[in-house]
């Protein structure tokens, strides 16, 4: 380099050193993620469908001045003005028992859902934060549980108690269905506990439970909610399984213990549609769209799915 | 000339708008030339080096052409590119080393792409071989799967291939970023012996590392914020660079030999121009401490001496 | 002030734990007060462990660190955090130091409850603003504004103006540049210049000899975890001794100054890489 060019650059104008930033057009986290939710299809049928039932859930009882088992009309009646869905073999209210039954269903999703959640958080994310011999342990914990019959307990709880009602079968649906949760979490924690922020928050004097607190589950927080949503739809399913094969709960009345019960009391080869159509269509739809629903959640959170 | 790149216009389609990332781009090279590429990122050396062979699904061509040989380049058609790709223009992709697909054996990956260009693998096993063994890799390479080798490996590995064919042009993607130094060295000096013994004809080495292109280039085009700057033969352009962005860069290389206590290096202060909405007229102005009124309109990328092209008013 | 008395590490690998690998192999330097060591060596070579061993965030398998005299393996709980307090790290990639979902001056935030506890919300600030400035950062450009909005330099000014803030003595300074591009680096590189001026003691580890030559006063080169030459800089650059380094030396790219070719890769120098 000649002398004289680097004079004519020192004798010039010195550019004020301004630090211009890459200009600012994206929405941040949670913004850009609401954005994309109000014009994802799939969320918002499937949230659409779920509430309606959910609607249902809350509203229909007051609607009915009955309870859902009393034998309250002639039995085995076509839906009618009166008996929105017709009667049972027994002339319970169809509708009263759906709508009590939608009750229940959303119970137990919620608490068997969150009960699982919360079990696979704690065990995946202490697994895959502590590693080494705690990360072992708690691995062979996953897979027992993992392999344990799930049936052939139930059946045993079954014959020991003999009354059994929705809560204990929530609880029961929620110890058992967090392995998977458990190992997901593990996996992303690992990866996530190799970044260098969470060094730099070691480094800072923050302890290790609280790294996970406030530094990794919120990189996760989207992949935390869906799974979440799994758990519900996995719940009421299983809740609805276990009703229909007659290990649900022994009083109250359920999806599952409706059909259950048309089964039982040949409902189909006798033609009555409406006592076993809306309990199985509902399940089916709510499962169904929560299922919907983490789909589009996945295209709204990640944005390699999204269709430019 | 080899190629010929006039007037190129490449753009990328982001949810935020389009992307202006090459804006009016036009270079030659000539037969036999390596060039090198240099530029900070987002200055759009990558994205020339991709537009060259169309493998980057988000591009969109917006105008402009590029002759190779004398043919035109379908460059606005990655369909009718695919011709074209491997056999007469050809890549070493950034991250060589993940570009072997690790499910196969590398002699077999190798077989299924020379097929698809309708070329047998036993009519070039003989070069493969002598190629092999030219980098220093055992022909029992082609029978492991690429898990089996180390990176060192895996990168000349990738740089066989890419050449097996004898492309016209070749573009290497910062083939060195990523490695140690020595490592560096051999990699460079390789593709110079590609060269020399007529494996490829031209090579495009695109890097951010400009004492590297340095030792290897005949001519250094530099690039700022999507047009280019300056392009010269090496020792002109280290020795004598006209354009500021290029004086200021080569200020900015620390070297061995050279202490913070005896001279001061400088940096460059600002950043580069979004590619969003790019600004009119020169868009180093902001940063450039030669700047003035005129550098509101574009200069051109002109000739001012044989074979030194600069795009700044100052330098004409 | 910082000692390293025969530092080795090694990591229990193969399917039961039954091989060891053993990353640094050793190793024995000093770092003074004002002082900057270069810490040279190509990818395996076990710099970066030595960097974590030093910042306590992975243990030491043989050997002793020793900061002021006292072994820092015996530090727990305060007297772990009064370390912290002297002895602070920036890493390579600036994106990946920031938690992406918050924003990026939380990494100053996050020191307050530790650290400065007393101090009311205009004392933090006027700190925070004095911090900025010595790295020269404009707070009204990078306060309040996600890492994404910010340039790698500026990120990783601000993460030395984190370790600032804590009036630290010694910074060790992983491959700090080599993500920024060139014309930043020459500034993140002259405020370490000018902080060492002021007392700070540096451990610059780093692959790239040149920006190794800039700073430092001593330079220790690394090959597989062992040290194969170490001293002032000027005698390690100038009269390299070892082979490794010699060989080095001649691979470095400079401008102005063509390499020596050794032609086609099969005759590649014994170091491995890449």
């Amino acid at each position: 380099m000649t002398v004289p060019e680097s004079e004519e650059l020192a004798a010039a104008t010195p550019v004020t050193a301004v630090a211009t930033p890459v200009p600012v057009t994206k929405l941040r986290g949670g913004r850009e993620a609401l954005y994309f939710a109000r014009r994802n299809r799939k969320l918002l049928v499937g949230l659409a469908v779920v509430l309606v039932f959910l609607a249902v859930a809350v509203v229909g009882p007051l609607l009915t001045d009955h309870g859902p088992n009393e034998y309250v009309g002639p039995p085995a009646q076509r839906p009618s003005a009166r008996y929105w869905f017709g009667t049972t073999m027994f002339g319970q209210d169809v509708f009263a028992q759906f709508a009590h039954g939608l009750r229940a269903t959303f119970l137990v999703g919620l608490l068997g859902g969150g009960l699982a959640a919360a079990i696979g958080m704690l065990i995946g994310f202490t697994a895959g934060y502590r590693g080494g011999a705690v990360d072992e342990a708690l691995n062979m914990l996953t897979n027992v549980v993992l392999v344990i019959p799930t049936l052939a307990v139930l059946l045993i709880i079954a014959t020991y108690l003999r009354v059994r009602g929705v809560v204990p079968e929530a609880i029961f649906i929620g110890l058992f269905s967090w392995p998977w949760v458990a190992r997901a979490i593990r996996a992303q924690t690992f990866s996530l506990g190799s970044r260098d922020f969470v060094d730099l928050a070691r480094l800072s004097g923050v302890g290790g439970p609280r790294i996970v607190v406030t530094e990794i589950a919120p990189n996760m927080s989207s992949y935390l909610f869906m799974t979440f949503i799994l758990l519900f739809g996995g719940s009421v399913l299983a809740a609805a399984t276990l009703d229909f094969i007659g290990l649900g709960p022994t009083e109250g009345i359920s999806l599952g213990l409706m059909m259950n019960n048309a089964v039982l009391w040949s409902a189909l080869p006798l033609g009555m549609w409406w006592w076993f159509v809306p309990p199985g269509l509902g399940i089916t739809l709510i499962v169904g769209s929560l299922y919907i629903m983490n789909v589009g959640l996945d295209e709204v959170f990640n944005p390699k799915l999204r269709e430019l | 000339m080899t190629l010929k790149v006039d007037n190129l216009k490449v753009w990328y389609r982001t949810l935020r708008g389009q992307v202006q990332a090459l804006d009016g781009v036009s270079f030659g090279v000539a037969d036999g030339e390596l060039v090198g590429l240099a530029g900070e990122s987002g200055c759009g050396k990558s994205t020339l080096g991709k537009s060259l062979i169309r493998l980057d699904g988000r591009m969109r061509h917006v105008g402009g052409t590029v002759e190779l040989d004398g043919k035109e380049l379908p460059i606005a058609d990655p369909e009718r590119m695919n011709g074209f790709r491997f056999k007469e223009v050809s890549i070493i992709p950034q991250y060589a080393m993940s570009a072997l697909n690790p499910t196969r054996r590398v002699g077999r990956m190798l077989a299924e792409l020379l097929e698809s260009r309708g070329v047998a693998m036993a009519g070039v096993r003989d070069e493969l071989l002598r190629r092999l063994e030219l980098v220093g890799l055992d022909a029992e390479v082609l029978d492991r799967y690429p898990i089996e080798l180390s990176g060192g490996m895996k990168q000349r590995m990738v740089m066989v291939i890419s050449t097996i064919l004898n492309p016209s042009l070749l573009i290497a993607d910062e083939v060195t970023s990523a490695l140690d130094v020595s490592t560096q060295k051999a990699v460079a000096e390789t593709l110079v012996e590609f060269r020399d013994r007529h494996y490829v004809k031209s090579t495009i080495f695109i890097t951010h590392d400009l004492s590297l292109v340095y030792q290897i280039a005949d001519s250094i085009i530099v690039m700022y914020a999507g047009r280019l700057a300056e392009k010269a033969p090496t020792d002109t352009l280290v020795a004598a660079p006209r354009h500021p962005y290029t004086r200021m860069l080569l200020a900015a290389l620390p070297e061995v030999g050279v202490r913070y206590g005896t001279r001061r290096l400088e940096g460059i202060p600002g950043s580069p121009p979004s590619l969003l909405n790019p600004p009119t007229g020169c868009r180093f102005r902001d940063r450039c401490p030669l700047a003035f009124d005129h550098c509101a309109e574009q200069p051109p990328f002109a000739e001012v001496a044989p074979d030194h092209f600069v795009a700044c008013w100052k330098a004409f | 002030m910082l000692r390293l008395d025969r530092v080795s590490k090694t990591y229990r690998v193969g399917t039961f734990g039954g091989r060891e690998l053993a990353a640094v192999r050793d190793v024995s330097f000093q770092v003074g007060p004002g002082q900057v060591i270069s810490l040279i060596g190509e990818s395996g070579s076990g710099k970066s462990t030595i960097g974590r061993m030093i910042l306590r965030l992975t243990g030491v398998s043989a050997g002793t660190i020793s900061f002021d005299g006292t072994d820092i393996a015996a530090f727990k709980g305060r007297g772990l955090r009064a370390y912290y307090g002297n002895v602070q790290g920036v890493f390579q990639d600036p994106f990946s130091c920031y938690n992406p979902v918050f924003k990026a001056d939380r990494v100053l935030e996050m020191l307050r409850p530790a650290w400065f506890p007393r101090l009311d919300d205009r004392q933090w600030r006027d700190k925070v603003a004095g911090s900025l400035e010595a790295v020269r950062l404009d707070p009204g450009q990078v306060l309040g504004k996600y890492p994404h909005q910010l340039s790698g330099g500026q990120l990783q000014r601000l993460l030395v103006a984190r370790a600032l803030l804590l009036d630290i003595r010694l910074l060790v300074a992983d491959e700090i540049i080599s993500m920024l591009d060139a014309s930043t680096r020459i500034d993140v590189l002259n405020l370490l210049g000018d902080l060492k001026a002021r007392g700070l003691g540096i451990l610059f580890i780093t692959h790239d000899l040149s920006l190794g030559n800039y700073l430092s006063d001593q330079t220790v080169i690394l090959r597989r975890g062992e040290v194969v030459e170490q001293g002032p800089t000027d005698r390690v650059f100038g009269r390299p001794e070892h082979p490794y380094t010699r060989a080095l030396l001649a691979s470095v790219p400079q401008l102005h100054r063509k390499w020596d070719r050794t032609g086609p890769l099969a005759r590649q120098p014994a170091g491995e890489g890449g």
